[in-house]
């Protein structure tokens, strides 16, 4: 579905993704994992079109997206839950859904139903300011929003980042339903045991190169992988 | 849905209020001594609703901090006053310099200021031209300037009003602005009051025009800000990144927020020019920015209703309720101390002070008028 042709990034001077090659199959959840600054997070938003790569083919489905606009690469239906959820604080979580969909002139009540049945506690809580929901509500109010565009493939940066171990399973418990129901996810993660444990496909990325990959459950029988991201 | 039909409520009720808020305008108007005080603080107040609504969808609701308010302003004052003034009266007007290079009116070309339809279609004519220019130049501004965030944003526009004003008392712009004389003999609000045969006043419109005027503009702002356009700006103003990975594209939404708020800054510069009787470059300082922003921040940085409320309240506490502060005064043979000119604007920066220590969003907050009517509990109740 999406194919990522050794893709290439710089940050003013620093190259932080050199050359990587690799492919998101429709229907999948696939992981990248990786220590801090491996270029995971920039791969992400470069795919996004929030970074323009220095060189490289970005392809969704044969058509080429390379540096397209964000707001184009979120209509060709990929979309990106940010690190950190960046939840609009002062809107209501209704509002914040609502901008989820902005590019989209149809009728939203199918959609917010759809999100609602998967967080209900959003639906509890629509009128309330975004900003003053716990951690893990926000994380689901910043994937309800990137649901709200009916993505083809949904990008999640970190989702685990700062929630409590109980949380994070529930987060993790909600990608696979919305896998289930026709979503393919690309989802980075430090927290690697989680992230293999529920991808079908995964990458391991270590200072710019993707070093290995394979099924999520066959490597983490791998003994490098054990050492390194698993403390085994 | 339960919410949407609250909200229709909603917006009835606010027509409701403005519609009558217009007729006690109007009767108050017409059975009270014209002179008072009050009608002068309406005028005013309603000129600064327009401006300060405009500078709160820049600065409230898109979150980009500028201070080019005066600056667009004097452009629209400037449009206003030489598209109206009548061509006869141009020669006096421009004495300085012979007479001016623009020989039309707007007013002259529907029949005159004289007819109703030549009023009437002049100065709207004249004041959409006002805001059009304002936006014009906003955008051409805006190419460059809109890439600065927060402070440098502030300083950039504060520089443009700085220039623009003095572009506009340059001699060599004379026979266009009248350099840094004033502008006149334009119509003025009062230009507005019905006489009949004998020169006598029938019926006053003179407060009434410019409540009727801010009226739309600002309905046409609110309008705008509940549309999901004026979603997104809200949206960039809480976090561009978000923001931009929704899929809003930032340039496409900043450009023209920084436009609209300009052509009302403008429209509300040919309001300010109709109330003042006349537009001279010297009066749109940055003092006058800073007035703006002071209303804007006083009723509440987001808040349409905060905005039009405390501009009145602002021009009435400056002008009107706080002058007896300035006379000397003597109780028998007491002088009351502190009392002499300019005593007034230090009460009055307590006031602000005051204000801004306990209602530290403003009056309003984010809030409009219309959320009091729905209280939180039965949201709430309607969203489960």
């Amino acid at each position: 579905m999406l194919k990522i042709d050794d893709l290439k990034v710089s940050y003013g001077g620093i190259e932080a993704v050199k050359g990587i090659s690799f492919e998101v199959p429709e229907g999948e959840i696939v992981t990248l994992i990786g220590a801090n600054g491996a270029g995971k997070s920039t791969t992400l938003r470069t795919i996004a079109g929030l970074v323009k790569p220095a060189s490289g083919r970005i392809h969704l489905q044969a058509e080429d997206i390379t540096a397209l606009s964000p707001d184009r690469i979120v209509s060709k239906g990929i979309t990106l839950v940010p690190e950190g959820r960046h939840v609009f604080p002062d809107l209501t979580v209704l509002e914040n859904l609502k901008i989820g969909a902005y590019l989209r002139h149809d009728d939203l009540e199918e959609d917010l139903k759809w999100v609602y049945d998967l967080f209900p506690r959003l639906k509890e809580r629509s009128w309330q300011a975004a900003g003053t929901l716990s951690g893990g509500e926000q994380q689901m109010l910043a994937v309800g929003r990137a649901l709200m565009s009916r993505p083809k493939l949904m990008m999640m940066d970190e989702p685990s980042l700062g929630l409590a171990p109980i949380v994070v399973k529930g987060i993790f418990d909600i990608i696979k339903e919305i896998n289930h129901q026709g979503v393919t996810i690309l989802l980075i993660e430090q927290n690697a045991n989680m992230a293999l444990q529920t991808a079908g496909l995964a990458y391991v990325m270590e200072t710019g190169r993707i070093t290995l990959s394979g099924p999520g459950r066959e490597l983490m029988k791998n003994e490098a992988i054990k050492k390194a991201y698993l403390g085994k | 849905m339960l919410q949407e039909k609250k909200s229709k409520r909603g917006t009835f009720i606010a027509l409701l209020c403005v519609a009558a808020l217009l007729v006690l305008v109007l009767v108050l108007e017409n059975t009270m001594r014209p002179t008072s005080m009050l009608f002068t603080v309406l005028k005013k107040g309603a000129v600064y609703a327009v401006v300060a609504t405009s500078m709160n969808l820049l600065n409230g609701f898109t979150g980009l901090f500028s201070l080019g308010q005066a600056g667009f302003m004097l452009l629209g004052a400037y449009t206003y006053a030489i598209l109206t003034i009548p061509v006869a009266d141009r020669e006096s007007v421009y004495y300085l310099y012979q007479g001016t290079i623009v020989n039309f009116s707007l007013p002259d070309l529907f029949g005159g200021a004289d007819t109703p339809l030549g009023l009437v279609l002049g100065v709207l004519l004249a004041l959409i031209l006002a805001g059009c220019v304002a936006a014009a130049v906003a955008w051409l501004i805006g190419l460059p300037v809109l890439r600065l965030k927060s402070d440098y944003l502030a300083i950039a526009t504060l520089g443009f009003g700085e220039i623009i004003r003095a572009i506009f008392q340059w001699d060599v712009l004379g026979p266009v602005t009248n350099g840094a004389n004033a502008l006149k003999s334009f119509p003025t609000f009062s230009s507005f009051n019905i006489e009949n045969a004998d020169g006598d006043v029938v019926l006053r419109l003179s407060t009434f025009v410019p409540f009727l005027l801010a009226a739309i503009c600002i309905g046409i702002i609110v309008l705008l800000i509940n549309s999901s356009y004026g979603r997104a700006f809200k949206a960039i103003r809480e976090d561009e990144v978000a923001a931009e990975a929704m899929g809003i594209n930032l340039a496409k939404h900043k450009r023209p927020s920084f436009c609209i708020s300009s052509f009302f800054a403008g429209v509300g510069g040919g309001m300010f020019a109709m109330f003042a009787s006349q537009a001279q470059a010297k009066t749109f300082t940055t003092a006058m920015t800073y007035e703006i922003l002071l209303i804007v921040v006083i009723g509440g940085l987001g808040s349409i209703s905060g905005s039009s409320i405390a501009a009145f309240l602002y021009v009435a506490a400056s002008e009107w309720w706080l002058r007896f502060l300035d006379a000397e005064t003597y109780i028998g043979d007491f002088k009351v101390p502190f009392l002499r000119t300019g005593f007034r604007m230090v009460v009055f920066s307590i006031i602000i002070m005051i204000v801004v220590l306990f209602f530290r969003r403003g009056l309003m907050g984010d809030k409009e008028l219309t959320d009091l009517f729905r209280p939180r509990r039965k949201q709430k109740e309607a969203a489960k």
